[in-house]
């Protein structure tokens, strides 16, 4: 009786945790819903990506542009869910992994029209990360070789005019 | 018989050349500040690359064809296409080290857009591109929509008639003021206060949208230089879909309509003749000529029943129908949806609007409403000669500015360009055709490059066929000169090769 007790508070405690990535289905890529727009207008549809550019706050929701490599699409999620993003991605960065299962609107009519996303539930599949930039030392020795060259000619002009 | 050019002329073309190139290069400045601002290294050392580069090639051109001549309306026109070619190359070079381009030939073909304030794009992964490089393709619209030549001679030199040369070259042939450096000067007036009023007004919309401030007026300043410029190139890749804002799509329609008026109407408004815009043929003809196509846009939209709204329909389709009738091509819609979702119909009123374009002697591209203007008044002329007893006089004049007497010459002049364009058109949707895609595709694409445009379906990408993005740089590059500079080109190569 214990041992089942147990077992069953185990798997219980199990389907909570698992829940969530059952709740997303397989992403469906950008191109995919783009093109075929029609076929997945007003349908719970998963879509994966990096979150790319500014989170941008409306009220107590916010548009998140998300990036799965070959387009971005907008989703409108709640701000609590916007909240949990700490990286966009840009040229210093690379944004959040973000998984979304949602709506997707062809023409959304709450918003004039765009093609876009109404999330229900979003998770961060990997986190981003800011991008520390080295200098390239082959465009380092170019750009020394040309303004060499630079005043050398510069020089050479000054002595001719002389 | 062909007399091949002499080696003064050849001195001459190379002395102007080289002092534009060094005005580019001076140019490069601004993203460099941009850059360190910024703390971004590589692209700062992919712009030094470049200054440097255009700096050797500038000082040599001035050093070794020194001259104190000016220039004739040959050596003028052969600059100005020459020019534009030296810019493509020379700008391309920062963007190729970015290595958001596949090969140096996308990159030249996005700085030849950028020039041509066209908008077509090659760019790949744009929202990971630096605030350097971004700016750069922003500000070749600004410079471009000015005319390259014309930006850097009404600062460098001294020689009016030459200047003027260059001016009618590069596109125009109205004059705002008597002396053509002071027009260059006053258009450069008019584009900075509006650029002043444009960055603050879309950065103070993108902040109250979300958007971090340092971000808004970014992407303001962006916006702006090439949306006034109607070359409709945006810092994200969404285009102007990122902002998910009306606000944002009405500031940027009225940028849009500003950019494809003629300077000649903001130098009226300037001297406070307000009249002149309800009078003017070119006005009168924009806003009959949007209304048709935006006519044709909505039943075509309305019979395929994509939007479920009427409001949501107007605000989709005449967003687009604008970008497309200003030339400037920002997109509140992806590209694909223009085949998957719009329909023929709706595709062939957008065409129409791209081909017709903006206004001459603006930024726009395309045939420009001055010249539709005269065709739709020459027909009623000789509707009139029909009908009218054949002892009557028949005459038809127009507004513009000023009022003008229709004549046959003017007429034959404006249909010779109108019909340059629409080969123009032609040619290039037939290349698109030969490499596979559809007639509608092709056309819709390759009016989009002629008439400097920007809006695409799909076809401009890294991955189509070489020879496609030769035709539309070739496309861009003829739609922006008006091809008088390019035939001239053309000939002064001929005679070089041909010529006693």
């Amino acid at each position: 009786m214990k041992t089942n007790l147990k077992l069953n508070t185990m798997f219980l405690i199990l389907i909570i945790f698992l829940f969530p990535l059952f709740s997303f289905a397989q992403p469906i890529s950008s191109n995919e819903l783009i093109g075929n727009a029609k076929n997945y207008d007003g349908k719970e549809i998963a879509y994966a990506g990096e979150a790319v550019g500014d989170v941008m706050l409306r009220k107590e929701n916010a548009w998140v542009n998300i990036h799965d490599g070959d387009n971005a699409i907008g989703v409108w999620m709640s701000g609590s869910f916007a909240k949990e993003i700490n990286y966009t991605g840009s040229h210093k960065s690379i944004g959040d992994k973000l998984e979304v299962a949602g709506i997707f609107h062809r023409a959304c009519p709450e918003h004039g029209g765009d093609m876009d996303i109404h999330a229900n539930d979003v998770r961060k599949i990997k986190d981003g990360r800011m991008i520390s930039e080295k200098t390239d030392p082959a465009k380092k020795g170019l750009a020394l070789i040309l303004w060499g060259v630079l005043v050398l000619i510069w020089i050479l002009t000054l002595f001719r005019r002389k | 018989m062909i007399l091949r050019p002499r080696l003064e002329d050849l001195k001459i073309i190379g002395f102007y050349l080289g002092k534009i190139i060094l005005g580019l290069a001076l140019v490069m400045l601004i993203p460099i500040l941009t850059g360190l601002l910024f703390k971004e290294i590589n692209p700062v050392l992919d712009f030094g690359i470049a200054v440097a580069i255009s700096v050797i090639t500038g000082m040599l051109l001035v050093r070794i064809c020194r001259t104190e001549k000016d220039l004739n309306w040959m050596q003028g026109m052969v600059v100005v296409s020459l020019s534009w070619v030296a810019a493509m190359f020379l700008s391309a070079v920062p963007l190729y080290l970015s290595g958001h381009y596949r090969s140096f030939l996308d990159s030249c073909f996005e700085t030849m857009s950028g020039f041509t304030t066209t908008g077509l794009t090659l760019v790949r992964d744009l929202d990971h591109l630096s605030y350097t490089h971004n700016l750069w393709r922003h500000l070749g619209p600004f410079i471009g929509g000015q005319g390259i030549a014309i930006v850097v001679l009404s600062l460098f030199i001294k020689g009016t008639s030459g200047a003027f040369r260059m001016y009618v070259g590069e596109g125009r042939d109205e004059k705002l003021l008597p002396n053509v450096i002071n027009t260059a000067r006053f258009i450069w007036l008019i584009s900075i206060i509006y650029l002043i009023i444009g960055t603050i007004g879309l950065g103070i919309t993108g902040i109250s949208i979300g958007l971090k401030p340092v971000n808004a007026f970014f992407h303001g300043v962006c916006i702006f230089m090439a949306g006034f410029d109607t070359a409709g190139f945006s810092p994200q890749s969404q285009n102007i879909l990122y902002y998910h804002s009306l606000v944002f799509e009405v500031v940027t329609i009225v940028i849009m309509i500003a950019g494809s008026l003629n300077f000649n109407f903001h130098y009226q408004l300037w001297i406070g003749n307000r009249k002149e815009m309800a009078r003017n043929i070119e006005s009168r003809t924009f806003f009959i000529s949007a209304m048709l196509t935006f006519f044709i846009v909505a039943i075509g939209l309305n019979q395929l029943g994509i939007y479920p709204k009427a409001i949501v329909l107007f605000r989709k389709g005449f967003f687009q129908l604008i970008s497309a009738h200003t030339t400037t091509g920002y997109m509140t819609i992806y590209a694909q949806q223009f085949i998957a979702e719009w329909g023929s119909l709706a595709l062939a009123g957008l065409i129409c609007a791209m081909a017709l374009g903006g206004c001459i002697c603006s930024t726009a591209g395309g045939i420009k409403m001055l010249r539709v203007g005269i065709i739709a008044k020459a027909f009623k002329e000789d509707l009139k000669r029909i009908i009218m007893p054949g002892s009557a006089i028949v005459t038809e004049k127009f507004h513009h500015i000023k009022e003008i007497f229709l004549d046959d010459k003017q007429v034959r002049s404006v249909l010779i360009i109108t019909l340059a364009y629409i080969i123009l058109y032609v040619i290039g949707a037939l290349i698109g055709m030969f490499y596979g895609y559809p007639f509608l595709e092709s056309l819709f694409e390759s009016t989009s490059a002629a008439a400097n445009v920007g809006l695409s379906c799909g076809i401009t990408n890294a991955g189509m066929p070489t020879a496609l993005k030769v035709t539309y740089i070739i496309q861009m590059w003829a739609g922006r000169l008006e091809f008088i500079s390019i035939f001239t080109l053309i000939g002064f190569l001929a005679a070089a090769l041909k010529g006693k």
